[in-house]
């Protein structure tokens, strides 16, 4: 009876292969890099340049995502809503106060930590799947209510975010730069005493508390962190479109990023950061389907997680070889 | 007042229809079936195209009619939640949690992106609308659609109840929700069981929407979100996979809903019903009439 149970594990027990050995290698992170940064002498154009620098966005979300779903083991499905959050933070100041959008930066951290905590406290001592509803339930709370206040304009949103620099080629290079950091900066967190020990409750919860992990605390530290992620995000997104409205922070978008990080490979960074490339690019590319895309990812995402639950590029922990 | 109270209970037993098929699922196999929401807009879109294939109804018949087709798309959506459970559910049942819920995510977004593609994005008008006949009772007008489908709401409540309290078929559901694997031993035949309750539930869901799809009139591709979401806080405010609590729920959430557009605007109405949900599940997460459930190890 107990062989018919199948047992799923994250990563894999096979040997290296010569390919997994190059993706494992820090010369992939590297590569990558190099390839973000050689694309606008590629092409240039004001249109290639606002794509690109969405996709690098995207990434962040992505990573974000990555540190509650992927190390954490905790779905959120309303990550959007500290997207917004951060976006909206910066909006108001910048717009309202005239600060400049860097001194805004402190404040979003202080809002989506706030954020993070007013839902992460009361639904993280429950069933996680409690959490997934909650998350989902918190990102219409943000939309809806962005979309009835009058600080935050309405169904109209804030306009006339001032720009950081006045040239996209330099706002791309900007945003490369920090969304680099902010991918090196949860791949290190991952690899922390914290991020072992939110694979340790990822893996099995009652075990960790048994051995002494305050699961509660560490879900609570992955919940903020990712908040912190989606809101810095939020104020690279309010700074390159330069208007922000409820209509970019829907549910839609919210899955988008979970798909990023499932295609990818949950807990592996470079296969979140090709995961978000992919998701956030497909649209140009495949202009004709658009009628289908999201059908074929809804699709996509059962077909994942039934066939090769651990994404496209897993994580492989270093710990255990 | 009166008026407030009655707007509640008929939104409310729409809630209640629809929650009871989460609750359901979620009382058995504890999962969390996202798409539920949407097996009510995909019901509301078959009762469409049923009503487009009968041609043109007279308003005097409306109502027979309407009847039949319920019954015609509480079986299509019946079929459509087992086949769901068969090919997204049913492979992961000893995966972790985490994968049976993107499981669950995707199969919701197929189904919206796929009704989307398949009838377009702009919102249906349905074919059939029970024109009304007010009555005043006790101050609140009322009228008589609103209670025949309130009728049919709470008759397929009580049916369901008696299934699952009085019937064989309803132990063996009881047995599953309480230990699958002793059921199993004791000759329940389990994936049988769990498809006749995901039948069960999808069909009430699309009973629902027929029923929403013929008292509003307008039906759209994601109209099965919104709901979804209400019926799960309807759930968990009566007690998640207590059925006699989660009709419970859906009344009372009907009741602070239309209770909480009056104090503070129809705009609020959706942060409103979230809030209570997340003050629920902080402060009694399991709800008015649910057990405390221990987590076996």
């Amino acid at each position: 009876m107990t062989s018919a149970v199948k047992v799923r594990k994250v990563g894999t027990d096979k040997p290296p292969t010569r390919a997994s050995k190059f993706l494992q290698n820090r010369w992939a992170g590297l590569a990558g890099l190099l390839i973000a940064l050689l694309a606008p002498f590629v092409n240039a154009s004001p249109y290639a340049l606002s794509v690109m620098t969405s996709a690098a966005v995207f990434v962040m979300l992505a990573a974000g995502l990555n540190i509650v779903v992927g190390y954490c083991g905790l779905l959120d499905l309303g990550y959007v809503a500290f997207f917004a959050v951060g976006a909206y933070t910066s909006g108001v100041l910048a717009t309202r106060f005239d600060l400049p959008l860097p001194v805004t930066v402190p404040f979003v951290i202080v809002v989506t930590v706030i954020a993070g905590i007013v839902i992460g406290a009361p639904t993280l001592r429950l069933r996680s799947d409690y959490l997934a509803i909650v998350t989902l339930g918190f990102g219409e709370i943000i939309r809806i209510t962005a979309n009835n206040l009058d600080v935050t304009g309405g169904p109209s949103g804030i306009y006339g975010i001032p720009h950081l620099t006045e040239s996209p080629v330099v706002f791309y290079y900007l945003t490369v730069v920090v969304v680099s950091l902010a991918v090196v900066g949860a791949a290190r967190l991952g690899r922390s005493r914290l991020g072992r020990a939110w694979r340790f409750v990822r893996e099995d919860e009652d075990a960790a508390e048994a051995m002494g992990v305050n699961t509660y605390r560490v879900k609570l530290a992955a919940y903020i962190a990712g908040a912190v992620w989606g809101g810095l995000a939020g104020v690279l997104f309010a700074a390159h479109l330069s208007a922000i409205s409820p209509t970019s922070f829907t549910f839609l978008q919210s899955a988008l990023v979970l798909m990023a990080v499932v295609l990818g490979g949950m807990g592996s960074i470079p296969g979140v950061v090709v995961g978000a490339v992919v998701i956030s690019l497909l649209p140009e590319i495949l202009r004709d389907l658009a009628d289908y895309r999201f059908f074929l990812f809804g699709v996509l995402l059962i077909v994942v997680m039934l066939l090769r639950p651990q994404g496209l590029w897993p994580a492989r922990s270093r710990e255990v070889s | 007042m009166t008026q407030l109270v009655w707007n509640g209970l008929f939104v409310g037993s729409f809630y209640a229809l629809v929650a009871l098929g989460y609750s359901m699922v979620y009382g058995i196999i504890k999962l969390l079936n996202f798409a539920h929401g949407d097996l009510y807009m995909l019901g509301a879109f078959a009762g469409f195209a049923i009503l487009g294939a009968v041609g043109g109804v007279s308003a005097s018949m409306a109502l027979p009619v309407l009847l039949m087709v319920l019954v015609a798309t509480m079986l299509l959506t019946g079929l459509a939640g087992v086949a769901l459970e068969r090919i997204a559910y049913r492979p992961l049942r000893g995966a972790p949690r985490l994968s049976l819920l993107i499981t669950a995510v995707g199969a919701s977004f197929a189904l919206e992106y796929g009704m989307r593609a398949a009838a377009g994005a702009d919102p249906r008008v349905y074919p059939v609308r029970l024109g009304g006949t007010s009555l005043e009772v006790l101050g609140a007008r009322l009228t008589l659609q609103q209670l025949v489908l309130v009728g049919v709401a709470v008759a397929l409540m009580v049916g369901l109840n008696t299934l699952i309290t009085r019937t064989r078929e309803g132990r063996a559901m009881r047995a599953i929700a309480l230990d699958p694997r002793t059921s199993s031993l004791m000759g329940v035949d389990v994936n049988a069981v769990i498809s006749r309750t995901f039948f069960l539930g999808s069909a009430l869901a699309g009973a629902a929407g027929v029923m929403a799809g013929a008292y509003y009139g307008k039906i759209d591709f994601l109209m099965g979100f919104l709901i979804g979401l209400k019926a799960f806080t309807a759930a968990v405010i009566g007690g998640i996979g207590n059925i006699p609590g989660t009709m419970l729920g859906g009344l009372l959430l009907g009741l602070l809903e239309s209770f909480g557009t009056f104090w503070l605007g129809g705009e609020w109405r959706d942060v409103f019903a979230f809030g209570v949900l997340i003050l629920f599940l902080t402060v009694r997460p399991t709800g008015l009439l649910g057990e405390r459930v221990t987590e076996r190890v």
